[in-house]
């Protein structure tokens, strides 16, 4: 299973040196043969280097990719998922899909991962509060996913849910959201093929302070939407009530797509602090992907649609 | 006395610990994957935390008797401006790296940042006139007067804290509750005070 569909997207642009020298660790790791032919053929795509690129788009580290996290089952202080995620249960997995499609069933995880290639994606991460990271994901196509179970013709929203289990994820013993986190996109942003399901990053099993086994990555949105821990997605023809919606309506919308010029009503969203930099960037519309994904959003007025 | 100026240093270099522990975190990536955010924390639960043992010093020493306790509180209140003084500093230093127009449109724009603004602001003279020689300047009477202005302080800072915070927002009411405590037992002492006051003025009917 060679994986050569290196996407036209852009990635992050630039493989950091770490990561190249990496794969062979990701291989073993892994046994993603097909991750290092499609790395081995990385540098000619990398050299056309796409409008949006940012050539100082550097991988943030391992370390702080994996003990800095919003996983709010898990706690709400920064450390506390890698802290307190740690035995959590990943198997046995499944995912009940549900709602407007043709085939609605519980799907066990191994059922979901194994007719896939997982690739890796290099994505820029811009969480709502400010800071940013470049995390080199693996995993596949949520479109593919999607395909296989069939959404019936009227499905035009896709809801996801994150596991609720007090004995397991000591924050959803506080009311601190309204448990179970669910987020939801549109069908289209959701068969985009920027938006992927992830099982992994730097080419290791996900760490489950970052959502494993499976979550959800859409790298124009703000990371609350990229939901972890997935045990549920239902097709549905209404727009989906989300976690940080219902918690905020005035601060956090159902798009959330990272957009400088709207700030949050607390604080600016114009600039962000790159986990591991010091001076902070400007945050780019789209975190960057505006080429592959503005046109979803043509005609809409953004500001009101936050 | 003789018991005050030993323990005196002690405080003095216990009110320090917390800044210690902050630059050995820091030369040791001990301030996690975003280290700006981690000293802004830090320094502003301190200021905190100060202001709170600030106030709590006349409680103290009414309740127990301790009347020595009252030496410490002006090293304790210039600390809860020393860590303020920090926390301002982290975020006008190190979070905006001196970018004026971004730091004026944030405080203009953003009622936290508004009102920690303020808060630090009203430290300012606090700090100022604790010496002696402002004590006489101003006279007894008016020195305190001006002081009270703790109690405003240290309301906004926890409102300052409290409106930072996304939305987990359980430590900064932890922090709200025991500064409402100790400005509601001045409150009451203040009441009973006023109530005593007026029951021996009560003209007695012959």
């Amino acid at each position: 299973m060679l994986i050569r569909r290196r996407p036209e997207l852009p990635s992050s642009e630039i493989t950091d040196e770490r990561i190249y020298v990496d794969r062979r660790k990701f291989l073993t790791a892994s046994s993603l043969f097909g991750v290092a032919a499609a790395t081995g053929a990385l540098p000619g795509c990398l050299g056309a280097s796409p409008s949006d690129a940012q050539a100082d788009d550097k991988l943030t580290p391992f370390n702080d990719v994996t003990t800095y996290n919003n996983y709010y089952e898990f706690g709400t202080a920064k450390e506390d998922p890698a802290k307190n995620a740690g035995s959590f249960r990943t198997r046995p997995w499944s995912v009940a899909v549900e709602g407007m499609v043709k085939k609605p069933a519980v799907y066990n995880l191994e059922d979901i991962v194994r007719p896939v290639s997982q690739e890796e994606r290099i994505y820029r991460l811009r969480c709502v509060e400010g800071w940013s990271m470049v995390i080199p994901w693996l995993g596949f196509s949520l479109a593919a996913f999607i395909n296989r179970v069939e959404p019936s013709s009227q499905a035009r929203f896709v809801e996801f849910t994150t596991l609720r289990d007090p004995s397991q994820m000591p924050g959803v013993r506080r009311p601190v959201l309204d448990w179970p986190y669910t987020e939801g996109l549109r069908l289209d942003e959701a068969m985009h093929p920027l938006t992927i399901l992830a099982t992994g990053l730097y080419g290791r099993a996900l760490p489950n302070q970052n959502g494993a086994p499976l979550r959800l990555v859409v790298p124009w949105k703000y990371g609350f939407k990229s939901i972890k821990g997935i045990v549920k997605m239902r097709f549905t023809d209404r727009q989906p009530a989300t976690a940080w919606n219902k918690a905020a309506p005035s601060e956090y919308g159902f798009y959330s797509n990272v957009n400088p010029e709207v700030d949050h009503p607390r604080w600016s969203q114009a600039k962000e602090r790159r986990i591991g930099e010091f001076l902070r960037r400007r945050t780019l519309m789209f975190n960057g992907y505006g080429d592959q994904v503005a046109r979803m959003y043509a005609g809409m007025d953004l500001r009101r649609n936050y | 006395m003789r018991r005050s100026s030993a323990i005196k240093p002690v405080v003095f270099a216990a009110a320090l610990l917390p800044l210690a522990i902050l630059v050995y975190d820091g030369f040791n990536a001990g301030l996690g994957a975003n280290p700006i955010e981690e000293v802004e924390l830090r320094t502003g639960r301190w200021a905190l935390r100060f202001i709170a043992i600030t106030l709590a010093v006349t409680p103290l020493r009414r309740i127990t008797g301790w009347n020595e306790v009252i030496k410490y509180r002006r090293m304790l209140g210039l600390f809860a401006f020393f860590y303020a003084t920090l926390h301002l500093l982290a975020f006008v230093g190190l979070d905006m790296f001196f970018d004026v127009g971004d730091i004026v449109e944030d405080i203009v724009k953003h009622p936290y940042i508004t009102i920690g603004m303020a808060t630090w602001l009203m430290l300012l003279p606090l700090a100022i006139t604790s010496t002696k020689g402002w004590v006489r300047r101003l006279g007894g009477k008016r020195w305190n007067m001006l002081h009270r202005l703790i109690y405003v302080a240290a309301i906004t800072g926890t409102i300052h804290y409290l409106w930072a915070v996304k939305k987990d927002t359980f430590l900064p009411f932890v922090y709200l509750g025991i500064i409402a405590s100790l400005l509601a037992w001045r409150l009451w002492v203040w009441l009973a005070k006023r109530r005593e006051r007026a029951w021996r003025e009560v003209p007695t009917i012959s």
